[in-house]
């Protein structure tokens, strides 16, 4: 479903600010996996996720969506393919509209948008169905202002729209970071259903290493902008928290070698 | 003067007399406002293009008009015209990268000459008069209660389209770029072509505004735009103090748009008592851009009022007694 093929990407190069975020990175996903990612800040996992949404040109390598190369379709041609839910919880939808005009515009992605009208009645019963899942009663509340919600609200809405046309890919860019501990674990939850549910292939970065095993088929680990660990199926079921924070050691500890011989 | 002799010299009747034009141009320039709002507010743009837009689709009306088209037509050669400097403006900013306050400058300065040639050829003329007596203007001074009942129905007719076309999917995109670019760019919208677009059907509106305004007045001038932006954002701010104060729960896009209308409409009126009063018209535009700095202002200073440094360091005082 997604292919990752020797995408490279440095930033700044040439100047003292130069950062080689992804280096040589492969990686690919069957249909249906859902796989979490965990890393190190600068460990390249968002630099991934923007790669894979296009929000800049990757400077070698390409990347392929369900046999569809997209390597040089900006952001929001490969929109059509392409579900997000970002860190920041005021990023995935438009305050000023209301609930039911984000949730048609996400409707839209992928299909031209001519001079029909943007909501039709037929579209409100489904967004009224879809809203009641959530549990949040933000069924009752659709000519709202998104402005109005709280950030986990706004959370949730963004996660029904991602997938409200089913993507060929999602993307959840920890997307529970900046909730409360309780709205996180619904937003999570609710997450993993709607995967679960519509049988979506994922990719989930999560700084939280507990979800990264309870969650998904298969799990990454980077370092780097590069894939360190690859683990899927009955060894991940198997993986604990420990085993990942000795894996992080373990690259933490070469970095310190690393840093000596050069100081020494 | 004393006092008494001041009030004494006001001549209410003059007040009166002098209401049915100002109306009629307010609501002119309440036309012209809807397409500043179309820029300032749904996509957060200060499009300074509008300064010459207005002044080319006068020019245009005009010299088409004289030429023999029907007023109508000439208009509809407005509207395009328009909407090739909003194009203008859109592409040096979306294409050139250009900031977009800068390329409203730039589109509006180049304007200046354009207006120019349009008016007198490659000599350029800085005026170009109409009579309403040698040809058929859709709206004129000539007749004021005419003129107010066709600019409404005009307004009328725009403010329909208007509702119209921001609710389809596409007016949708563009109200969209404007609240959340990012979020429009992840749900697939081009949102470079929306601004485009947004910036063009402003600009027809303006220059639309710009034909009337020359068939009332019955004549073009290359001046006739200047402050336009100011003008168009005091009719905006206006309206919309006045929609949020008659409906505090939120209300209709089509009342929103017929309360800048009636935004344009009032500012035009205080500017007839500002004149009737006699006070010196040298200082109206002083006197505009204070109002607009200040109703600009109210949304931030009110919120401050409730939550400002210095009303919690006052808090905090009393905390060590």
């Amino acid at each position: 479903m997604l292919d990752i093929n020797h995408v490279s990407k440095t930033f700044n190069p040439g100047t003292i600010n130069e950062k080689h975020a992804l280096s040589d990175l492969d990686l690919h996903l069957r249909e249906g996996d859902f796989v979490t990612v965990i890393g190190g800040n600068g460990a390249g996992k968002s630099t991934m996720l923007n790669a894979v949404a296009g929000v800049w040109p990757v400077d070698a390598g390409s990347i392929v969506i369900d046999g569809t190369d997209v390597t040089g379709l900006p952001e929001f041609r490969r929109a059509a393919y392409i579900g997000r839910v970002f860190q920041d919880p005021m990023m995935g939808t438009a305050p000023n509209m209301q609930i039911e005009e984000n949730l048609a515009l996400a409707y839209r992605r992928g299909h031209k948008r001519g001079l029909s009208w943007g909501v039709t009645r037929a579209e409100r019963e489904l967004y009224r169905e879809k809203l009641k899942i959530l549990g949040l009663g933000l069924e009752s509340r659709m000519t709202s202002k998104v402005g109005l919600l709280s950030g986990g609200q706004r959370q949730a809405l963004t996660l029904l729209m991602a997938a409200l046309q089913k993507p060929k890919l999602l993307l959840l860019d920890e997307h529970t970071a900046a909730l409360d501990p309780a709205t996180a674990a619904k937003v999570l939850e609710l997450s993993d259903r709607i995967v679960r549910e519509n049988g979506l292939t994922a990719l989930m970065i999560t700084h939280n290493m507990k979800d990264a095993i309870q969650h998904g088929n298969r799990l990454i680990m980077m370092n780097e902008g590069k894939i360190i660990l690859d683990i899927e199926g009955e060894e991940k079921k198997k993986l604990t928290k420990a085993d990942l924070l000795n894996k992080f050691a373990e690259v933490a500890g070469v970095q310190e070698e690393t840093d000596q011989v050069l100081l020494s | 003067m004393s006092i008494a002799a001041y009030f004494a010299s006001l001549d209410v009747l003059k007040l009166t007399a002098r209401m049915p034009g100002d109306m009629a141009q307010g609501i002119i320039w309440g036309l012209m406002a809807l397409g500043v709002y179309i820029t300032f507010r749904l996509l957060d743009i200060a499009d300074l293009t509008v300064d010459g837009s207005f002044t080319t689709g006068g020019a245009c009306t005009v010299m088409l008009i004289l030429a023999g088209w029907p007023a109508w037509a000439a208009l509809l050669a407005a509207l395009a015209a328009g909407l090739l400097a909003g194009l203008v403006t859109g592409l040096l900013h979306t294409r050139l990268g250009i900031p977009a306050i800068l390329a409203g400058i730039l589109t509006q300065f180049s304007l200046w000459s354009v207006n120019l040639r349009i008016m007198g050829g490659a000599k350029g003329a800085a005026n170009k008069s109409i009579s309403p007596d040698q040809y058929h203007l859709l709206i004129s001074l000539r007749s004021v209660p005419r003129a107010i009942a066709a600019g409404l129905f005009i307004a009328g007719i725009i403010i329909a389209v208007l509702y119209w076309y921001f609710g389809t999917e596409q007016g949708s995109a563009i109200r969209a770029t404007g609240s959340n670019p990012a979020m429009s760019r992840a749900q697939g919208i081009n949102i470079d072509a929306m601004k485009v677009l947004g910036l063009a059907i402003s600009n027809a509106l303006v220059a639309l505004a710009g034909g009337l305004m020359a068939q009332y007045q019955g004549f073009s001038d290359i001046n006739m735009g200047r402050g336009s932006i100011v003008i168009g954002l005091a009719a905006v701010i206006i309206g919309e103090v006045l929609c949020d104060a008659v409906f505090r729960k939120g209300s209709n896009f089509a009342v929103r748009l017929v309360f800048i209308v009636l935004g344009g409409i009032i500012y035009y009126l205080v500017v007839g008592i500002v004149l009737w009063l006699k006070l010196p018209s040298n200082d109206l535009k002083l006197f505009t851009a204070v109002v607009v700095a200040v109703f600009l202002a109210v949304p931030y200073l009110r919120a401050r009022s409730k939550s400002s440094f210095q009303q919690a360091g006052r808090r905090g005082a009393h905390t060590h007694a």
